[in-house]
C-alpha cells in the first residue's frame, strides 16, 4: 500500500498534494502496489470530501485537538501512530515547506528511509529508484532507499501534473483514524500566519519583467539591467541573493518564496535557474534567458537564449531596442 | 549561551560538474571548495547571538580532511572552536549518517542551540538539521529568517511560502535551520586570520556501523524539458536577432 500524506492549512487543501497523488499513483504502477491510502490531519473536513470525491483511494482523517494548528511535535507523533496502524510501502508527500519541516523526524522516528525533492521514478518493480536534484540543479541522481520501511518520498513542486490524476469510479469512504497524542509533548507554540507589510509593487500584473540574478556580480552594475528593463518597458525583478544581499527590496523577489508572475515577457540575466526560482516565472508566455553558463538549469524552461556575458549583452539589446 | 553551527563544505559556485568514472559521485579532484550558503548565514546568526547574550559559538563539520578550511574560515569570522567528525567516507554520506555522526559528536557538549542551514548547495537533502534535532531529542523549527531569545525562551520567526511567515515559541535546547538572506554577512578580518591560527579543532572519530537511508545509484546531466533557441554570433548580432525574434515571433514586445 501508498500512503499519501495530503496538506491543508486553515482546512483548504495544498495544491500540491493533487501532484502528490500523481506521483504516487505511477509510483504504484512502477512498483506493482494495487492500493492507495489518503492520510490528512487536523480539522479539514472539507478538503477529505474533495480528496474522497477523487475516488483515489481510503481517505483517513487524523483529527485531534492538539493538531489543529500545525506543529511538527504534533504532526510527527500523529502521523506515526497511523503509519505504524498501516504498515504502507511507500509514504508519499510533495515536498513543500512543511515537509520539510516535520517529515525528516518522522522518517528518522520511524528508523525509515526519506528520500527528498523527487522528480521521476525509476528503477525496477521490486526495487524502485527516484530521481533528485543534486548541485543546486547542475546534476540528476538517482537513488536508491536503504535500510527498513516504509520508505518516504517527498516530490518536487511541478514535477508531476495535477490534471494528469486518474480519478476512481465513485468517491472512496473516509474512516476517522483515533490518535493519543499528548499535547504537553507539543514543545513548538506556533502563533497565526501573516504577511509583512502590504507590497508597494504587485509584479504579477506586469507586462514584461526583467529579473537579474547573481550574475550581475554586485549592486552597482544593477543600471545595467534597469537600462533594459526602461527599454523594454519592463519591471524589475530579481532572485533570492540578490534580494538577500539587500540590493534590491524582498518585494521584488520571484520564486517560492516571493512573487509568483505570469508577464508576457520575462528576462533573466545571471540567473541559474533553481528550482525555488523557477516555481515563481516559468508559467511566463515568453523567456530569454542570458547566462554565460550552457548549461545553466534556466536554459530548461526559456524559449530564447543567448550564451554568454550579459554585461557585452545586455547593452547591445538596449542600443537594438533604443534603434526602433 | 552554547552555539553550534553545523557547517558543510562543498563545490564553489562556479564548479562545472565532472563525474567519477562510476557515475555514483563527482571528481573530487577537479573541485575547489567553499562554505555552504546557508550556513554562512546560520554561522553569523550564532556569532550576533553571542553578542547579544554572551556564551560559545562551536561550528561542527562532517567530512574528509579538506573541511578544515571552512572550520578555519568560520573561526576567522568569531567562531570560537570546532569539531570535526573526520572520515574519508563522509565527503558523499547522506543525511541519516551525517545526522547521526553529528549527534554523537556533540552528545556530551550540550548545546543550549544549534544551527544548520535549511539545505546544503551540494546533495540539498534539506533533511540533515531536522534529523539531528530528532537524535537530539530537541525541538526543532525550519526555514527561520529571525531569532528572539528572552529569558531562557525562543521565539523564531518560520517563512512559509508565497511570501507569508509564522512566530514560534519554543523552549532551549532547540535546534533551527537557517535560511539565507536572515541578515547581513560579515567576512573575515585579517586579525580573525591571525587568531583563528590559535583557535582548537577537535578531531572526533566517525562511529561505525550508521546506517544510510539512502546510495546514489548514478549521477547525470539533466535532460532538457524544452527546446530553447539559442541566438549565436557575437553579441551584437545575437542580440540584434533577439530583438527581432522577440517582436515578429514571440510579439512580446
Ligand atoms: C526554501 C528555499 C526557498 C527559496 N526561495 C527562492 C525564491 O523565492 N527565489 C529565488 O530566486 N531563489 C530562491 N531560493 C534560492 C535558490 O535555490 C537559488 O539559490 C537562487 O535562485 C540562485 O540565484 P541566482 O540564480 O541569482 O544565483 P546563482 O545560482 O549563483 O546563478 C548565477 C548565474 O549567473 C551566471 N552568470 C555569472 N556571471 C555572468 C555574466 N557575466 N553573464 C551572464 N551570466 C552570468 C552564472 O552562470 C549562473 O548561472 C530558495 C532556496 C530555498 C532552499
Ligand atoms: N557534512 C556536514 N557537515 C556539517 N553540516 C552539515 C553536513 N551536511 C549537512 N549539514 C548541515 O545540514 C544542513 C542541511 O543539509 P542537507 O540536509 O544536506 O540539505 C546544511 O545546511 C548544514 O548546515
Amino acid at each position: 500500500m501508498i500512503l499519501v500524506i495530503a496538506e491543508q492549512r486553515g482546512g483548504e487543501l495544498n495544491r500540491a498534494t493533487w501532484e502528490a497523488l500523481v506521483a504516487a499513483q505511477q509510483l504504484a504502477k512502477r512498483a506493482g502496489v494495487s492500493s492507495m491510502t489518503v492520510a490528512i490531519a487536523g480539522d479539514a473536513a472539507a478538503a477529505a470530501q474533495e480528496l474522497a470525491a477523487a475516488g483515489v483511494g481510503e481517505v483517513l482523517t487524523v483529527a485531534h485537538p492538539a493538531l489543529v494548528s500545525y506543529a511538527p511535535d504534533g504532526y510527527v507523533a500523529a502521523l506515526a501512530q497511523v503509519i505504524q496502524l498501516q504498515s504502507p510501502r511507500f509514504v508519499v508527500l510533495a515536498h513543500t515547506y512543511q515537509a520539510r519541516d516535520f517529515v525528516p523526524a518522522l522518517a528518522t522516528r520511524l528508523n525509515a528511509p526519506l528520500i527528498t525533492d523527487a522528480t521521476a521514478i525509476a528503477g525496477a518493480a521490486d526495487a524502485p529508484t527516484f530521481m533528485r536534484p543534486m548541485f543546486q540543479g547542475k546534476l540528476a541522481a538517482e537513488v536508491k532507499p536503504v535500510g527498513g520501511g516504509p520508505c518516504f518520498v517527498t516530490f518536487q513542486i511541478g514535477a508531476f501534473r495535477a490534471d494528469q490524476l486518474q480519478r476512481g469510479g465513485g468517491p472512496s469512504t473516509i474512516t476517522p483514524i483515533a490518535v493519543t497524542i499528548d499535547a504537553s509533548a507539543i514543545r513548538q507554540a506556533p502563533e497565526e500566519p501573516f504577511q509583512e507589510a502590504a507590497r508597494a509593487v504587485d509584479l504579477s500584473q506586469a507586462a514584461r519583467i526583467v529579473a537579474v540574478g547573481r550574475g550581475i556580480k554586485s549592486k552597482e552594475q544593477l543600471p545595467v539591467a534597469e537600462a533594459l528593463a526602461k527599454a523594454l518597458g519592463a519591471e524589475i525583478a530579481a532572485s533570492r541573493p540578490i534580494c538577500d544581499s539587500g540590493w534590491l527590496p524582498m518585494e521584488r523577489q520571484i520564486g517560492s518564496s516571493g512573487q509568483t508572475v505570469a508577464p508576457k515577457l520575462y528576462v533573466a540575466l545571471g540567473i541559474s535557474g533553481a528550482i525555488q526560482h523557477l516555481v515563481g516565472m516559468k508559467g511566463s508566455r515568453t523567456i530569454v534567458a542570458i547566462n554565460k553558463d550552457a548549461d545553466a538549469p534556466i536554459f530548461e524552461v526559456a524559449d530564447y537564449g543567448i550564451v554568454g556575458d550579459l554585461f557585452e549583452i545586455v547593452p547591445a539589446m538596449v542600443a537594438e531596442l533604443e534603434k526602433a | 549561551m552554547k552555539i553550534a553551527v553545523c557547517i558543510k563544505q562543498v563545490p564553489a559556485r562556479e564548479w562545472q560538474p565532472r563525474l567519477r568514472d562510476d557515475k555514483a559521485w563527482i571528481r573530487e579532484q577537479d573541485v575547489s571548495y567553499e562554505m555552504n550558503e546557508p550556513d554562512a548565514y546560520a554561522l553569523e546568526e550564532s556569532l550576533r547571538l553571542r553578542e547579544k547574550h554572551g556564551g560559545e559559538v562551536v561550528v561542527c563539520s562532517a567530512g574528509p580532511t579538506r573541511v578544515q578550511q571552512v572550520l578555519r574560515e568560520a573561526l576567522a569570522r568569531g567562531a570560537d572552536r570546532a569539531l570535526h567528525v573526520e572520515d574519508e567516507s563522509l565527503s558523499s554520506a547522506d543525511a541519516s549518517v551525517t545526522a547521526a555522526a553529528m549527534a554523537a559528536a556533540m552528545a556530551d557538549e550540550k548545546f543550549d542551540l544549534v544551527l544548520t542551514g535549511l539545505q546544503s548547495d551540494d546533495q540539498g537533502h534539506g533533511q540533515t538539521g531536522v534529523v539531528l534535532a530528532e537524535r537530539l531529542g530537541i525541538p526543532h523549527s525550519t526555514i527561520i529568517m529571525e531569532v528572539q531569545i528572552e529569558g531562557g525562551a525562543l521565539r523564531v520567526k518560520r517563512e512559509l511560502e508565497g511570501g507569508w511567515f509564522q512566530w514560534i515559541a519554543m523552549p532551549l535546547p532547540a535546534l533551527l535551520t537557517i535560511q539565507s538572506g536572515i541578515n547581513q554577512l560579515r567576512y573575515a578580518t585579517l586579525k580573525g586570520i591571525m587568531a583563528a591560527k590559535k583557535k582548537e579543532i577537535r578531531k572526533v572519530a566517525l562511529p561505525a556501523g550508521l546506517q544510510a537511508g539512502q546510495q546514489i545509484v548514478a549521477l547525470s546531466l539533466p535532460s532538457r524539458a524544452k527546446q530553447t533557441q539559442i541566438i549565436g554570433g557575437s553579441a551584437a548580432e545575437a542580440a540584434k536577432e533577439l530583438v527581432r525574434r522577440l517582436r515578429e515571433e514571440a510579439r512580446a514586445l
